[in-house]
């Protein structure tokens, strides 16, 4: 942790490079290397969490196994989004091994709707093809 | 001979397949080509195969057909789209920024050369910082992002500055529904945006750029980065721009999920490795922009229109457009379109023939109800509206805007209650919070539109939607808030059946909303 943030010292705004790379690497930011990446960075706890709870991304709780992150943005609503949504918020209501989330606009808007799979763009997600592409992942 | 195939690596096309399809044609023995893509979307994946007359395109192709598509086999069928430079829906286009993408390999920098690239910065080491910045200004050209200010006038101030570090950064987090040109410019065409890149540093005397690129775009990241790294290693980039002793160093920085960072002071503040806060103006970035020094920000396509205008001359980009809409601008037809994708045509083209002409109506085959035109910000439009030429006064005009040329279509279905409250919602959501009528405006808004469409108390709960509306447009420091009543009282004022009002009754409230909401310059973009 310390020589990933260390790493990241000498660029102009080092901050959110580092949490991303924290991210990257570790899969979340965990509250006990808030302490570690200010110090390196020398910035106060304040000014680290600040950054930490603005920005979507950087996650504060272990990764699922995995994740699907489905465009509730106004083109994928035109396409049908909103029922891949319920399809997907009904499939995995209460698992701990799949984690749902919602984004806004994958740059796929006129193929959607649109959604992430395990970091891999989908498009034409139909609540079926959502199926079809997840098949043999846990309830 | 191998026959040799083009698969465009474009997100648009991988989330659909390409990356399978490429690999089974490479296993089946064809020499493989990545290209980006040509932007006719609904065809992806759009596979190319070279011919003696030009590359012949095969239409959504699937792992399953590429013996058929080899052996010729879908030749005489529809799935065969004839030679793609020649297609009618290419063909009347007029591709500027675009002419490359989709034709070449993205970060094959002898092909980007042997194709005119790179003319535009070489020219420009030739010129005075100030030709240079006056040919863009004859030019004509204005901010892609939303605004549409003119970048000749930006850069003069930052030219005109002294300091001892200047940046140009560009804005590539077009986090707008409906919108994905940047990306696919990136993807498709990346040295088009570094040579822009390096021609306003030369320009303005600026030694260090950044790209500011959505964490949303994975593979644009790993284009441009690539790109990047080409550019460094002939000498494009780094200590010797081509030779000319001047230094320009590029590096891309990832976003993380804000919407709010497409501001522009917002977006310095996340470069700056801090929360994405929106700044209050003045000062302006061209005087005190990253890290207090003057910095020229603009978006991907407006400094990806740059080498043009200095390989032509400004006059040459001035003489397409219409009014003060000088140039072309890259539309995208998006959301329910039958024929979605990217449309580069001169200013002055309607809605009616970007919608129904491109785009071929929905895709569903219902009735088009209605577009939502400049992302989430935008108005909703409905078919009678369809005539308006795409430009920004007129636009402006009819109290709606261009915004960053997304066209989001919608079918007979859609509520444009819900999308209203969607509005609302998504403004809570991605608020800064720096200000109340934004962050606290936003949520009652949800809840004043929830109690309208449930019939509670409506004729009161529409007279403070009014107001709200009113002090979200004048009272939100970036458009953010200001721009959010835009949605909603166009939505409200085409379609009260959706709130379950009267049209009579929305007329009273709009027509004093838009009083308020159109006459301010507090929301413009800026
Ligand atoms: C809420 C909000 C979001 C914005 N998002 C973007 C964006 O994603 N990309 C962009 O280029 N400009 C965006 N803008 C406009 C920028 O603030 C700025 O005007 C633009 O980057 C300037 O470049 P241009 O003159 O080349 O358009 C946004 C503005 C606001 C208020
Ligand atoms: S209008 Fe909204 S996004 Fe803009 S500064 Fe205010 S709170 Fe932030
Ligand atoms: S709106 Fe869903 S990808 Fe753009």
């Amino acid at each position: 942790m310390r020589a990933l943030a260390e790493g990241m010292a000498p660029m102009r705004g080092p901050l959110l490079p580092a949490l991303q790379a924290v991210v990257e690497q570790h899969g979340f930011v965990h509250d006990d290397d808030v302490p570690v990446v200010a110090d390196v960075l020398n910035l106060s706890r304040a000014d680290v969490l600040g950054v930490l709870t603005f920005y979507h991304d950087l996650r504060r709780t272990p990764p699922t196994a995995h994740r699907v992150t489905l465009c509730r943005a106004e083109a994928c609503q035109a396409r049908g989004a909103e029922a891949t949504v319920a399809a997907a918020v009904d499939r995995w209501a209460g698992s701990t091994d799949v984690e749902v989330g919602e984004v806004f606009c994958l740059g796929n808007c006129a193929l959607g709707p649109s959604g992430m799979l395990d970091g891999a763009l989908h498009g034409r997600l139909t609540p079926d093809r959502l199926d079809a592409l997840t098949e043999g992942w846990p309830a | 001979m191998n026959p040799v195939v083009w698969v465009p690596a474009d997100a648009a096309a991988v989330s659909v397949g390409a990356d399978d399809v490429a690999a089974a044609l490479e296993a089946a023995g064809a020499t493989l080509r990545r290209n980006g893509s040509r932007g006719m979307l609904w065809l992806e994946p759009l596979v190319e195969l070279e011919t003696d007359d030009g590359r012949v395109g095969y239409a959504n192709v699937e792992p399953g057909d590429v013996d058929a598509l080899l052996g010729g086999a879908l030749d005489d069928t529809a799935r065969c789209v004839g030679v793609v430079d020649d297609h009618p829906w290419l063909a009347g286009q007029h591709r500027v920024s675009f002419a490359r993408v989709g034709v070449i390999e993205p970060t094959d920098l002898a092909a980007y050369r042997a194709d005119g690239g790179l003319a535009g910065l070489e020219r420009a080491l030739t010129l005075d910082p100030a030709e240079v910045v006056r040919e863009v200004t004859d030019s004509g050209l204005r901010g892609r992002g939303g605004a549409g200010f003119p970048a000749g006038i930006k850069w003069e101030t930052v030219r005109t500055a002294q300091a001892d570090t200047k940046f140009v950064c560009c804005n590539a987090d077009e986090g707008d529904s409906g919108t994905f040109a940047d990306r696919m410019l990136i993807e498709g065409d990346p040295f088009t945006l570094v040579e822009g890149m390096t021609i306003a540093a030369i320009a303005t005397g600026a030694t260090e750029g950044f790209v500011y690129l959505r964490s949303e775009y994975p593979h644009a990241i790993r284009t441009l980065r690539r790109a990047i790294d080409v550019a460094y290693a002939h000498g494009v980039l780094g200590a010797s721009v081509l030779g000319s002793g001047r230094r320009f160093d590029l590096d891309v920085r990832v976003g993380a999920g804000a919407y709010i960072c497409g501001e522009e002071t917002s977006m310095l503040e996340s470069l700056e490795g801090r929360r994405g806060e929106v700044r209050a103006k003045p000062p302006i970035p061209a005087l005190e922009g990253l890290f207090g020094r003057p910095t020229v920000v603009n978006n991907v396509l407006t400094l990806s229109a740059v080498p043009m205008v200095l390989a032509d001359g400004g006059a040459a980009y001035a003489a397409l457009g219409t009014g003060r809409s000088r140039g072309t601008q890259v539309f995208q037809l998006a959301g329910n379109v039958a024929r979605g994708g990217v449309v580069e045509a001169d200013f002055g083209i309607s809605l009616r023939e970007l919608v129904e002409g491109y785009g071929g109506g929905t895709a569903s085959g219902r009735p088009v109800k209605a577009v939502q035109v400049g992302g989430p910000l935008g108005a909703y439009l409905p078919p009678s509206r369809f005539d308006l030429p795409m430009d920004y006064e007129a636009f402006a005009e009819a109290g709606a805007m261009v915004g960053h040329g997304g066209v989001v279509v919608f079918d007979d279905s859609m509520d444009a209650g819900a999308m209203a409250r969607f509005a609302m919602e998504f403004c809570a959501k991605e608020s800064c919070g720096k200000c109340t009528p934004c962050r606290i405006g936003s949520t009652r808004g949800v809840e004043v539109i929830d109690r309208i469409r449930a019939g509670t108390q409506r004729e009161s709960n529409l007279v403070l939607l009014e107001d709200l509306c009113v002090t979200m447009t004048k009272g939100s420091l970036c458009a953010m808030g200001g721009l959010t009543p835009m949605p909603v009282r166009s939505a409200l004022e085409h379609w009260p059946e959706d709130f379950g009002v009267e049209p009579a009754v929305a007329d009273a409230a709009t027509d004093a909303m838009s009083e308020s909401a159109t006459s301010t310059t507090g929301g413009a973009r800026p």
